[in-house]
């Protein structure tokens, strides 16, 4: 269990300190949320509408961004076969490793989604229901993309190829993420349906993804 | 004989030989008989008149675009569970087919909507799901490409079809959980179907036909596939032999 905290702690401090890789997460979603008004116009009674689908997309963007840093580079200096090598079951080490991704490039996203909201001109309700489904989507998100960052965690330039693969598994937490966070406002369904089952389609991601994960690295390493 | 025993591939070759020209034959009996039925004996339908033929092209290729998918996860089973040798020549070899069948399946129901529901493209459920489904045929396809060890790319591409499978089944009941443009099933319902008989039995046999067109295509494939490992592993031998005369 220590090794575990211990490793949690690690990648923690390498994601903070190593190129400011959390915060360049959030200053890309920024950016995406800057770009759109531009694209569709300043319309704020659009924006307001579509206000929770530009965040949900910006924090899916920002995701995929930061995922090829998971285990690229414990594999540039070697300290990936160590883990391989460990007595620590590789699943659980892989879910670790997700958390502290999470929380250095994921909540990050969550905690400026609210300010970002105010730019689109959101409704208080709207702002907490759209924080409310990346606080549980983002980890999904980042469970999902393990599978893409593991198995081009070999190759180069897997950044493209990792996007390419893991963007189609990721279409259904955005569509109940974006349905939540938009009935509140609009929407004719109430709150807790696609909240729900986009709380199971992250426990589900949280399973599926480490296993999938584990076993892509232990392929890779062969 | 069981199906291990074709792991070696000299014996796949053999079998593949003995089985083809029946692969092919009733591929053209069963694909020419279905053609026929289609443009002289079915019907034109009272609402859609002549643009029902598409349906008989339409069907098949969206059955085979699933079809097509969970032989590569059966494929990809093998490889990790199994390691079956042959298993992930037939992963990689069913992949490309695969996004052809659902690429024309894309391709003639945008034909086929135009007249229809006077659109190419709705963002409906199940349309999106199989350009979702096509999406991961080509990632897998990139996927055995970037990789340049076969084995190391047939292991990675088989963990990401397995991961992949959770959208078959949001495919199919697309239409039955979204209520949307698309129609539902009418074919394979628990009451049966819901097609005339005039129309259902030409559909089958071309559903059939495509089927055995797959699989003769699949095997040829596998075949080709079988043949340039067999190159590669040559030109390795013949670049060690050449390092050596050289030391």
């Amino acid at each position: 269990m220590t090794a575990l905290w211990g490793l949690f702690l690690r990648d923690l401090r390498l994601a903070t300190r190593l190129g400011g890789g959390a915060l360049m997460g959030a200053l890309f979603f920024l950016t995406v949320v800057t770009v759109i008004p531009f694209g569709v116009g300043p319309d704020l009674n659009l924006l307001s509408r579509i206000g929770p689908a530009i965040l949900w997309i910006g924090a899916l963007l920002a995701t995929l961004l930061g995922l090829d840093r998971l285990f690229q580079a414990d594999r540039d200096d070697g300290a990936l076969d160590g883990i391989l090598m460990g007595d620590q079951p590789l699943e659980l080490v892989v879910l670790v490793k997700c958390l502290a991704h999470w929380v250095a490039t994921g909540l990050p996203l969550v905690v400026a989604a609210p300010l970002f909201a105010i730019f689109m001109n959101m409704e208080p309700i709207a702002i907490a229901a759209t924080t409310a489904t990346l606080l549980v989507g983002t980890p999904a998100l980042t469970f999902l993309g393990a599978i893409g960052a593991a198995l081009t965690v070999t190759l180069r330039r897997g950044g493209l190829l990792l996007a390419v693969l893991v963007l189609p598994l990721t279409v259904p937490v955005l569509i109940f993420g974006v349905s939540a966070a938009t009935s509140v406002s609009i929407g004719p369904t109430p709150f807790g349906t696609p909240f729900a089952i986009l709380a199971a389609l992250g426990l589900f991601a949280a399973v599926l993804g480490p296993v999938a994960a584990a076993a892509a690295l232990r392929f890779a390493a062969e | 004989m069981a199906w291990i025993d074709y792991a070696n591939p000299t014996r796949f070759l053999g079998l593949l030989d003995r089985l083809l020209p029946w692969l092919v034959g009733a591929t053209v009996v069963l694909l020419g008989v279905g053609l026929y039925q289609v443009f002289l004996i079915a019907p034109d339908d009272y609402q859609q008149g002549q643009t029902v033929k598409i349906m008989y092209l339409h069907v098949p290729c969206a059955w085979l675009s699933m079809f097509c998918y969970m032989v590569m996860a059966a494929s990809s089973l093998g490889t990790l569970v199994w390691r079956h040798p042959l298993a992930d020549v037939s992963a990689k070899a069913a992949a490309p087919l695969g996004a052809v069948f659902t690429l024309i399946c894309l391709v003639t129901g945008s034909l086929w909507g135009k007249p229809m529901w006077g659109t190419w493209w709705v963002w409906d459920a199940r349309l999106t799901s199989v350009l979702v489904l096509f999406i991961m045929y080509l990632g897998l396809i990139a996927l055995w490409q970037t990789i340049e060890d076969p084995a190391k790319a047939a292991k990675a591409a088989a963990v990401m079809t397995l991961v992949g499978v959770v959208n078959i089944p949001i495919i199919k009941f697309s239409v039955e959980w979204w209520s949307t443009l698309h129609q539902p099933a009418a074919v394979f319902r628990m009451d049966g179907p819901t097609i005339d008989r005039s129309m259902l039995i030409p559909l089958m046999v071309m559903a059939v036909g495509f089927t055995f067109l797959f699989m003769t295509l699949h095997f040829l494939a596998m075949r080709n596939e079988i043949l340039r490992r067999r190159l590669r592993t040559l030109r390795m031998i013949e670049a060690q032999g050449l390092e050596r005369g050289a030391a």
